[in-house]
C-alpha cells in the first residue's frame, strides 16, 4: 500500500467549541490506483488530502505515505517526502508569479536534486503542450495554461503519488476536460498513484475507485465499473 | 456614514487589516511625543541650569535706574528679584590705584548659582550666602596684587573707604569679555551713595535680577519686551555665554533633526501600511458599488475610518510616548542628580495633532483610488484601479511633512535642507531602486534556487520593490544623517570637555619678561605655551567717521564704541582662526598698516573690508586698513583677539603680554611662585567658568545619546513595518514552497536573498543621501566644515543590509512554522 490512514481524525477550535472536520478514517490506497474523494462542500475532502499528502498533521491517527510514517517526521522531513515522492495540483493552480513557465517547472527538480533540470522541465512542458510558452510568467498566461504548468510541475519529479484538489475547479468546462485528460493520461504513463478531490461525479468516474465523504466521515465506496 | 466608517473600522480592526497602520501611527506619535517631551523638558533643565551663568532666570539691563514702577510690577508679579549697579572706577590704596569694576549688589545676589570666595590669594574656595555687608568689599585677587594689599586692609571708593574682608574667586554672572573686565570690587548696595560716585548721567550698568516659575518669568519678559524702546535690555539664558548659547542652539537643531527624521519615519510607515490596506480593499469596494454604493460614499467611508483611526492611535501612542519619556527622564535624573522640571502638555497635543495630520496626509492619498475600483471587479478579479499616481502621493506627502516638520522642530532651514535632501534621495533611490532591480531580474539566471527565486521576487515585485527600497532607503538615509549629525555634534562638544583646555591666563607680562616667563613655566611647571603681545587702544574712526557710542543701537557696540579694547599683532594667523574675507598680510616687511577684524565684533561696530581705522593708543593714532575678515573659534579658551595687526604696524606703543595654559588642580601652588617671580604679572582662573560649561555640555551630551538611541529604535520599527507590508505573499509562496518539498532551510535562503539584495541596494543609496544632506547642512545650517565620512559608506550599506535581512527574517520565519495546508487555505 502506498498511502495507509488508520483511525485518522481532525479537530480545530473554532468560537462554538472544538469542531471535528473528520473522524475515524480507515483507508489503504495501493501503487498504481487512482482514488477520488468526493462529497459536498464542507465533508472534509480537502482536508482529508491534505493529510493524507503531509501537509497538516492529523490530531488523532496515523498516515503512511510510500512507506514512511509521516507523523514520526518533522516539517522538514515530510517536506523532503514530497519533494522525491509527491505532486500536487491545486484548484488555484499556485504558480509562483514571479517565475516563468520553465522556472517554475524547474523548482520541484530543483529542490530533489535533480540534475540538468531546465532540460527536464522543458521536455515536461512540451509534454504538456507549452514548448511556445516556456519563458512566459503566469500572468501572460491563461487558466488553462496554468493549469498544465501546474500539471507539467506535479510531474516533473516522476512522483510515486499524485494530489489533486479540484483540478478544474477555476476552468470553463471545455478547459476542464482537456486537463482532465491530459491529467489522466501523463498518470497512465507516469504510472503514478492519483489521489483527487472533486465535487464533479463526471470527473470522479475516470478513478479507479470512488470514496464519498459526508460530515468527515467516509460514507460510502465504489469500485469503478469496468466494462 | 459615520455609523458606517464605525462598523468598517471595528469590522477591518478584526480583520487585523489596519494594525500596521495604527501601529505606525501610535509608534510614530510615541516617538514624536516622547522626543517632544523629554527634549522639552531636558531643555528647560539646561536652561535653569544655565540661568547660573545670568546669576537670574531674566535680567533687565539700563543704563538709567530701574524704574521704581518695574520693581512693583515684578513684586506683583510674584517674581523674587534683586538690583545690581556696574561701573567702572578707581580703587585706591594708599599712593597706589587701579581701575576696578565695582559692583553694588543688594542681598539676595545672586538669585541663581552661589558667589564662591576664599580668604587667602590662591586659597580654599568657599560657596558664600551673604553679599559683602556695609563697609566692607570682596575683591578680586588681581586687585589685591595690584595694589599689593592684603585682606583686612582699607580700599577706598570715591569718597568712601571700605575694608577688605574677602577674596571674590568666582561670580555667576562673571560675563564673557574676562580680558576687558577690569578686577571686581564687590559693595553692598546700601553703600553705593557713600561713594558719591554714581551721579545722574554718570555712565553705569543698572541691572534687575529676577528669579520665579517658568511660566510667570515668560510673560514677564514679553511684557517687558514690550517697553525695550525704553532702553531696556532683556537677558535670557539664551544670551548668557556664547560658547554655551552656541551649545544650547546646536543641540536644539539636532534634536529638531530627531523630530523631522521621527515624521519622516512615521510617515513612510503610514504611506506603505495604507499602500497595503488600499490593495487589500478593492474587492470590498467591488462588491460595496456592485451593491450601489456611489464613489463619494466609498470615499467618505473610508475617510472617515481612517480619520477615527488616527485619532484613537494617536492617543493610544501619546499616551506611550508619555511613559516612555517618563521613563527616560527619571534614567537621566539619576545620572545628573537634578531635579528635572515636569512636563508641559504642549508637545503631547501638537503629537497628537501630528498623528492626526500624517495620517491624513500619508494614508488618504493611498486610498483615494478605492473610488475607482470598477464594479466589474466583482467578476473579473484583475480589473484594478491604477494605483494612486506617484505624483499625487510624493505632492501630499511633502505637503504633509512642510507642514508638520517646522512646526515640531521650530527651525525652516534645517527643515528645508533636510527635505530638499531628502526629496533628492527620494529621486536617487527610486532611479537607483530600478536600476538594482532590474539588475536582480538579470542576475538569477545564474544562481541557484534560493538565489534564483528571491532574486526572482525582487523583480517581479518591482514597483513594490522600489517603493521598498525607497522607504527602507529613506529611514536609512534619515538614520545615517542623525549618526552623522550626532558624532560630529559630540566631537565638536568633546574637544571643548576635553582635559587640557586652557584653565588660567596670565596678563599684564611686561615684555622684558617674556622670554623669562616661558622659561619659568616650561621649567617648574611642564607648561609650554605660546604668549601674545597686547596693545590697549579706543577706536576712534571709521572711514574718517568719528566713532560714537550714541550712534549705536546696540547696548554691546555702545559699550565696545566707548571703551579700550586689546589689539595686538602677529605675523601668522592662529590655527584657531580664518579667514572669512580678504587675505592675510604678505611676509616681507612693509610700512603700511594692516587689520585683521574677527567677524562678530566688525558686523557689531559695522567695520568692513578694506575699511580705514584709527585707534588711539597711548596718546597716538595709528589708522590703518582692514585687510580681512576672521572667524573666531572662542570656544577653544585660547588667548583671541578681536583686531590683530601686521608686524611693525604697533611697534614702539606700550603693550604687555597674555598668556593661556592648562594647569592640574594639584600643581595650583606653582601660581603663588609666579606672582612672586613675577610680580606685576596677573592670573585670571577661569577653571570654575569651563567647570559650569562642561557641566551643561555633558548632559546636553547625554540628552542628545538618549534621544538619537530612541528615535534609532523607532525608526528601526518602523523599517520592520515597512518590511510587513509584502508579508502576505510571503506567507503564500513560502507555503506553496513547502508543499512542493522546499525545507525549512531553502525557504530561509530564497528570503534572505531578497532582503540582503533590497538591504544592499538600499544601503548603499542611502549612505550617498546621507553624505549630500550632511554636507548640505555642514554647509548652509552649522556652517561647519565638511569632511566624507568613510565608516558611514561601510556601516551604513552593511548595518542596513544587517536590519533589513534580520528584521525581514524575524518577521516572516514564522509563515515556516504554519502548516503548508494552512497558509494555502487561508491565502
Amino acid at each position: 500500500m502506498i498511502v495507509q490512514a488508520r483511525q485518522l481524525g481532525k479537530q480545530v477550535a473554532s468560537p462554538g467549541g472544538t469542531l471535528t472536520i473528520l473522524a475515524g478514517i480507515d483507508l489503504a490506497i495501493a501503487a498504481g490506483e487512482s482514488v477520488a474523494i468526493v462529497g459536498v462542500s464542507g465533508s472534509g475532502k480537502s482536508t482529508l488530502l491534505g493529510l493524507l499528502a503531509g501537509l497538516d498533521l492529523p490530531t488523532s491517527g496515523a498516515v503512511h505515505l510510500a512507506g514512511a510514517a509521516l507523523n514520526d517526521l518533522d516539517e522538514d522531513g515530510r517536506a523532503a517526502m514530497r519533494a522525491r515522492r509527491v505532486g500536487f495540483v491545486f484548484q488555484s493552480f499556485q504558480l509562483l508569479p514571479g517565475l516563468t513557465a520553465l522556472e517554475n517547472v524547474m523548482l520541484p527538480l530543483e529542490l530533489a536534486g535533480i540534475a540538468q533540470p531546465a532540460e527536464q522541465a522543458g521536455a515536461r512542458l512540451a509534454e504538456v503542450g507549452l514548448a511556445e510558452r516556456l519563458h512566459h510568467y503566469p500572468r501572460q498566461l491563461s487558466g488553462g495554461e496554468q493549469q498544465r504548468v501546474a500539471i507539467a510541475r506535479a510531474f516533473a519529479c516522476g512522483p510515486k503519488i499524485l494530489f489533486a484538489d479540484e483540478p478544474t475547479g477555476n476552468l470553463d468546462q471545455q478547459t476542464g476536460a482537456q486537463i482532465i485528460e491530459l491529467l489522466f493520461r501523463l498518470n497512465r504513463d507516469y504510472a503514478t498513484t492519483l489521489v483527487l478531490v472533486t465535487h464533479d461525479p463526471a470527473i470522479a468516474e475516470h478513478c479507479d475507485r470512488l470514496l464519498t465523504l459526508a460530515a468527515g466521515r467516509i460514507t460510502g465506496e465504489r469500485m469503478r465499473d469496468r466494462a | 456614514m459615520l455609523e458606517a466608517a464605525l462598523t468598517a473600522l471595528k469590522r477591518d480592526w478584526r480583520a487585523g487589516e489596519l494594525r500596521l497602520i495604527a501601529i505606525a501611527t501610535a509608534l510614530a506619535v510615541a516617538a514624536l511625543s516622547s522626543v517632544g517631551l523629554f527634549t522639552d523638558r531636558v531643555r528647560r533643565a539646561i536652561e535653569t541650569q544655565a540661568t547660573e551663568l545670568l546669576a537670574a532666570d531674566l535680567v533687565l539691563e539700563s543704563s538709567h535706574p530701574i524704574a521704581a514702577e518695574l520693581l512693583d510690577r515684578a513684586a506683583r508679579a510674584g517674581l523674587d528679584r534683586t538690583r545690581t549697579v556696574s561701573f567702572r572706577s578707581m580703587a585706591l590704596a594708599g599712593e597706589k590705584l587701579e581701575l576696578s569694576e565695582v559692583k553694588a549688589v543688594e542681598a539676595g545676589y545672586p538669585l541663581r548659582g552661589t558667589l564662591r570666595t576664599s580668604d587667602l590669594l590662591f586659597g580654599q574656595e568657599q560657596d558664600s550666602t551673604s553679599v559683602p555687608g556695609p563697609g566692607s568689599a570682596w575683591v578680586d585677587g588681581r586687585l589685591l596684587q595690584a595694589l599689593d594689599l592684603e585682606v583686612g586692609a582699607g580700599l577706598k571708593l570715591g569718597e568712601l573707604t571700605l575694608r577688605v574682608e574677602r577674596i571674590l574667586t568666582y561670580e555667576p554672572d562673571r560675563g564673557g569679555e574676562l580680558f576687558n573686565i577690569a578686577p571686581r570690587v564687590l559693595i553692598n548696595l546700601a553703600d553705593l551713595d557713600a561713594t558719591g560716585l554714581i551721579a545722574p548721567g554718570s555712565r553705569a550698568d543698572f541691572r534687575l535680577l529676577l528669579r520665579g516659575a517658568t511660566d510667570t518669568v515668560a510673560a514677564f519678559r514679553e511684557q517687558a519686551k514690550a517697553e525695550k524702546s525704553r532702553g531696556l535690555k532683556i537677558q535670557g539664558i539664551r544670551d548668557a555665554r556664547p560658547e554655551l548659547r552656541r551649545a544650547l542652539e546646536r543641540s536644539g537643531q539636532f534634536l529638531g533633526l530627531a523630530v523631522i527624521v521621527a515624521i519622516a519615519l512615521c510617515g513612510l510607515a503610514i504611506a506603505m501600511a495604507s499602500r497595503r490596506f488600499a490593495l487589500r480593499h478593492y474587492d470590498t469596494c467591488a462588491m460595496l458599488r456592485c451593491l450601489g454604493a456611489d464613489q463619494r460614499y466609498i470615499t467618505g467611508v473610508f475617510t472617515l475610518q481612517m480619520l477615527l483611526l488616527a485619532l484613537l492611535f494617536s492617543g493610544a501612542g501619546a499616551a506611550l510616548g508619555f511613559a516612555g519619556q517618563a521613563g527616560l527622564a527619571s534614567l537621566l535624573q539619576e545620572m545628573t542628580a537634578r531635579a528635572i522640571p515636569a512636563p508641559s502638555p504642549w508637545p503631547l497635543l501638537s503629537a497628537l495633532l501630528a498623528g492626526v495630520v500624517a495620517v491624513t496626509g500619508f494614508a488618504l492619498p493611498q486610498l483615494s483610488r478605492l473610488r475607482e475600483v470598477s464594479p466589474l471587479r466583482v467578476l473579473r478579479r484583475d480589473l484594478a484601479p491604477a494605483p494612486a499616481a506617484s505624483h499625487i502621493v510624493f505632492a501630499a506627502a511633502i505637503v504633509t511633512l512642510t507642514l508638520l516638520a517646522p512646526w515640531q522642530s521650530g527651525n525652516q532651514s534645517l527643515t528645508a535642507y533636510v527635505f530638499g535632501g531628502l526629496l533628492g534621495t527620494a529621486l536617487l533611490l527610486a532611479g537607483g531602486a530600478l536600476l538594482g532591480v532590474r539588475l536582480c531580474a538579470r542576475l538569477r539566471a545564474g544562481t541557484g534556487i534560493a538565489w534564483r527565486y528571491g532574486l526572482a521576487n525582487v523583480a517581479r515585485r518591482a514597483q513594490g520593490s522600489v517603493a521598498q527600497v525607497l522607504a527602507i532607503g529613506l529611514g536609512v538615509t534619515a538614520l545615517l544623517l542623525l549618526t552623522l549629525e550626532r558624532s560630529d555634534l559630540l566631537d565638536s562638544w568633546r574637544s571643548r570637555l576635553a582635559p587640557g583646555i586652557p584653565n588660567y591666563f596670565l596678563i599684564n607680562i611686561q615684555p622684558d619678561e617674556v622670554s623669562a616667563l616661558q622659561i619659568f613655566l616650561r621649567e617648574r611647571a611642564a607648561v609650554t605655551t605660546n604668549l601674545y603681545p597686547m596693545v590697549r587702544g579706543r577706536l576712534t574712526q571709521i572711514n574718517g567717521k568719528p566713532v560714537n557710542p550714541d550712534d549705536y543701537k546696540d547696548l554691546r557696540a555702545r559699550q565696545l564704541a566707548s571703551r579700550e579694547f586689546n589689539l595686538s599683532w602677529a605675523d601668522q594667523l592662529q590655527a584657531d582662526n580664518a579667514i572669512t574675507a580678504g587675505a592675510w598680510w604678505p611676509e616681507e616687511a612693509t610700512r603700511a598698516v594692516y587689520f585683521s577684524v574677527e567677524e562678530e565684533i566688525g558686523q557689531t561696530l559695522d567695520m568692513n573690508l578694506t575699511d580705514r581705522l584709527a585707534y588711539s593708543i597711548a596718546g597716538r593714532e595709528i589708522t590703518g586698513i582692514v585687510r580681512n575678515i576672521r572667524s573666531v573659534d572662542w570656544d577653544t579658551f585660547n588667548v583671541n583677539f578681536f583686531v590683530i595687526a601686521n608686524p611693525g604696524a604697533l611697534d614702539g606703543l606700550p603693550s604687555t603680554w597674555i598668556t593661556s595654559f592648562y594647569l592640574p588642580e594639584a600643581r595650583r601652588g606653582m601660581l603663588v611662585d609666579v606672582v612672586r617671580s613675577f610680580p606685576s604679572v596677573t592670573i585670571i582662573d577661569v577653571a570654575a567658568i569651563i567647570g559650569q560649561v562642561r557641566l551643561i555640555m555633558e548632559q546636553v551630551s547625554r540628552t542628545v545619546e538618549f534621544v538619537f538611541g530612541f528615535t534609532l529604535l523607532a525608526g528601526l520599527l518602523v523599517l520592520i513595518a515597512a518590511l510587513q507590508t509584502t508579508h502576505d505573499e510571503r506567507r503564500q509562496e513560502a507555503a506553496l514552497l513547502r508543499s512542493l518539498g522546499a525545507g525549512r532551510r531553502a525557504i530561509l535562503k530564497s528570503l534572505a536573498a531578497e532582503f540582503l539584495a533590497l538591504g544592499i541596494i538600499a544601503g548603499l543609496l542611502a549612505a550617498f543621501g546621507a553624505t549630500v544632506i550632511s554636507w548640505l547642512l555642514a554647509r548652509f545650517v552649522f556652517e561647519l566644515p565638511f569632511a566624507i565620512n568613510l565608516p558611514v559608506w561601510l556601516l551604513g550599506p552593511l548595518s542596513c543590509t544587517l536590519v533589513v535581512l534580520a528584521a525581514g527574517i524575524a518577521g516572516t520565519r514564522h509563515v515556516l512554522d504554519v502548516p503548508p495546508m494552512v497558509a494555502l487555505r487561508t491565502a
